[in-house]
């Protein structure tokens, strides 16, 4: 955390989708309206030149609000807000001057990159649809120098998507997404299909990127060593609330809430082989009907009544954490350090 | 534990096996000439990168290569006699009885018209001389054992009326449900989230050392490798870079590879500021350079290594194909 103030902030954020049956089947046979609350009030900074990571299982709404920040949905409640700028009821591409500010890199680079276009008018297109280059030989440059940038040669632009292999069509989505110069980048899964070996290319690149150009990352994964790699500060998400957010490194060290003990605890780790596994029983409930209270109470071993009835609030945690239980608040379950590593 | 390993027969043993697939420009060698053993109740995990032959390999032990793949050499033993060259009927009798498959989508596994209940009854009527009750009660009990809960209720859902996580017990229970000696897990937890994958991998390790099954488990993630497997193998451009103990391969490994797989992984705990990179990606099949096919990416090739292909050498508890080691077999 440098101390600036935030570039990115969300209050209460929420986006509800209607899932509701067709009007008909609800006027004969009664069916209710349903709606999914896929995000239901988060609030969360980002500092400038920070990669902040949001860490969940499928379904707890983690893409939902990478898509919401860049304006691909519009909120159902809540505010974003972009150096103080409110964003919240802007469209996708409104107001121009913010969202060349913001871009974004998709999970999969193989749907994410139009098959009949060459390289270089992918790259090219923010830059031309921004206004920042006049000229094609002006677009030529920018084009030779983000790929460079990526680690791709300039030659490479001529070539279609197909000809490159899953790590190098991520470069070149990572080219298109910083060739407006933007501030501040979403990455929703950025290394989910790519090889481990290959990960680790885009994981640095990233990495030196941010360093170079000052780059601010919200930062979307279900991997939580690539987050441990990758954030200054995480959030942990469950049906679609932040159940603990903090320092990366507290957060790790010292896991308040239950949810992320479990998150932790789960994880295959290839540094304690052999290990004997305490797999937790349950699932991820059914988000369209979440649980009463503590959506994590069903499969919380420290649930209690109060646990039941009452949703809890991210308050501060004795790690230096926020956590959103009622146990940690009471003092119920002992802060003991998961990782004795860290 | 070794040395019983070592001292009895193997179950399965696969020499220099060979998978090739036509194509209109010529024939892919996808799979070139790998050979291991598997100890009864063994669980090996094959470990690599998309691409690198690992599936192939399960494909071809349970007999369900098709077209245009074919086995172009070596051979296949289970149990003392070969498989390989089985004529179609024969191996579909082995498939199921003595050797399970358990695959990456639960979903696609399972028929979604028929109730897992008809399924499981189906395929242990199939193998085991049992008449309908007692076809069922197994059925039921072996949902149990998988943990599924009010099984003698579930046995008569449907597959899309499970989770993930139960749809991949159900398959479970479908793999073991005629004590097969050898069960084939491809990617088992990849479609699943995390804290359901390690339920499915306790169970998997549990119900195969309960029922004595070995497992050649593939799966690209080293850390799930590191906590099932007794052996690793490691698979490159369709070839065994390495293959020995877990610990060994995890903790110290040899082949360049296999030291930068296991560094470009990022571990909690740990900031080493960057990751590992093996520069470039694994070749296509089209060209596999020659010598060794990892030359191109290696921080260690030497001249030879682009005109001799190395061999599998023993170098310690491991087998090792990498020149760097070709004057310290033991």
């Amino acid at each position: 955390m440098t101390g600036t103030e935030a570039l990115v902030s969300m209050q209460g954020l929420k986006k509800h989708f209607d899932i509701s049956p067709p009007l008909l089947e609800r006027l004969l046979e009664r069916k209710p309206v349903q709606h999914l609350r896929a995000v239901d009030g988060v609030d969360l900074e980002i500092a400038r030149g920070t990669t902040f990571s949001l860490v969940g299982e499928s379904g707890c709404g983690k893409s939902t609000v990478a898509r919401l920040v860049v304006g691909l949905y519009q909120p159902t409640g809540g505010s974003i807000r972009f150096e103080g700028t409110d964003v919240t009821d802007c469209p996708a591409g409104e107001p121009p001057a913010i969202r060349r500010r913001m871009q974004m890199i998709f999970q999969d680079p193989y749907a994410s990159l139009n098959p009949r276009w060459r390289v270089r008018d992918i790259i090219a297109e923010p830059l031309w649809s921004y206004g920042l280059v006049t000229d094609r030989a002006a677009a030529a440059r920018d084009v030779g120098r983000l790929l460079e940038l990526v680690g791709l040669n300039p030659k490479d632009g001529e070539k279609f998507p197909h000809e490159f292999s899953g790590g190098q069509r991520q470069r070149i989505s990572i080219a298109r997404a910083i060739s407006s110069n933007p501030d501040f980048l979403v990455c929703d899964e950025p290394t989910s299909a790519l090889d481990v070996s290959v990960q680790s290319q885009i994981l640095n690149l990233m990495k030196d990127l941010q360093k170079e150009l000052g780059l601010t990352y919200l930062f979307i994964s279900h991997d939580l060593a690539v987050v441990y790699f990758m954030s200054d500060h995480i959030g942990v998400m469950y049906l679609g609330r932040l159940v603990e957010t903090g320092p990366a490194r507290k957060v790790f060290a010292s896991p308040q809430h239950p949810y992320t003990r479990l998150l932790l605890e789960t994880i295959p780790d290839i540094t304690m082989a052999r290990r004997e596994r305490q797999p937790v029983a349950g699932e991820v409930p059914n988000p369209i009907d979440p649980p009463s209270g503590c959506t994590f109470h069903p499969r919380c071993p420290f649930a209690n009544d109060r646990c039941r009835r009452e949703a809890p609030a991210l308050r501060d945690a004795p790690s230096g954490a926020r956590a959103a239980c009622h146990a940690v608040e009471e003092g119920r379950i002992e802060a003991a350090p998961l990782l004795a590593t860290v | 534990m070794m040395e019983r390993i070592q001292t009895t027969a193997p179950l399965l043993e696969v020499r220099g096996l060979s998978i090739v697939f036509d194509t209109r420009r010529g024939p892919l060698t996808a799979v070139d000439n790998i050979s291991f053993e598997l100890a009864p109740g063994e669980i090996l995990g094959v470990v690599g990168e998309s691409g690198a032959g690992k599936s192939l390999t399960g494909t071809a032990i349970t007999g369900l290569l098709e077209p245009p793949g074919r086995i172009a050499g070596g051979e296949i033993v289970f149990e003392g006699s070969r498989i390989d060259n089985l004529p179609r009927e024969k191996m579909r009798r082995i498939r199921g009885k003595k050797i399970g498959a358990i695959f990456q989508d639960p979903l696609t596994s399972l028929n979604p018209l028929f109730t897992v209940g008809r399924q499981l009854v189906e395929t242990i009527q199939t193998h085991l001389e049992l008449n309908r009750e007692q076809a069922r009660k197994r059925a039921i009990d072996l949902l149990a054992e998988v943990g599924i809960p009010a099984p003698e209720k579930r046995i008569d859902h449907y597959p899309h009326q499970f989770s993930g996580g139960m749809r991949q017990r159900v398959v479970i229970a479908l793999a073991l449900c005629a004590n097969p000696k050898l069960v084939i897990a491809d990617e088992p937890t990849t479609a699943l989230d995390v804290s359901i994958q390690a339920q499915i991998l306790a169970l998997l390790k549990k119900m195969c050392r309960e029922h004595g099954a070995a497992v050649i488990l593939v799966t690209h993630d080293m850390g799930v490798i590191a906590e099932t497997a007794d052996r690793v193998a490691v698979m490159y451009s369709g070839r065994l870079a390495e293959i020995g103990p877990v610990t060994q391969v995890v903790k110290a490994p040899r082949h360049p590879y296999t030291k930068g797989l296991m560094g470009s992984i990022p571990i909690i705990g740990s900031d080493p500021g960057r990751l590992t990179q093996i520069e470039g990606a694994m070749p296509r099949l089209t060209d596999i350079p020659p010598g060794c096919a990892f030359n191109p990416r290696c921080p260690k090739a030497m001249p030879q290594c682009t005109i001799t292909r190395p061999e599998p050498l023993s170098v310690g508890g491991s087998r090792v194909a990498c020149l760097l080691y070709e004057g310290e077999t033991s």
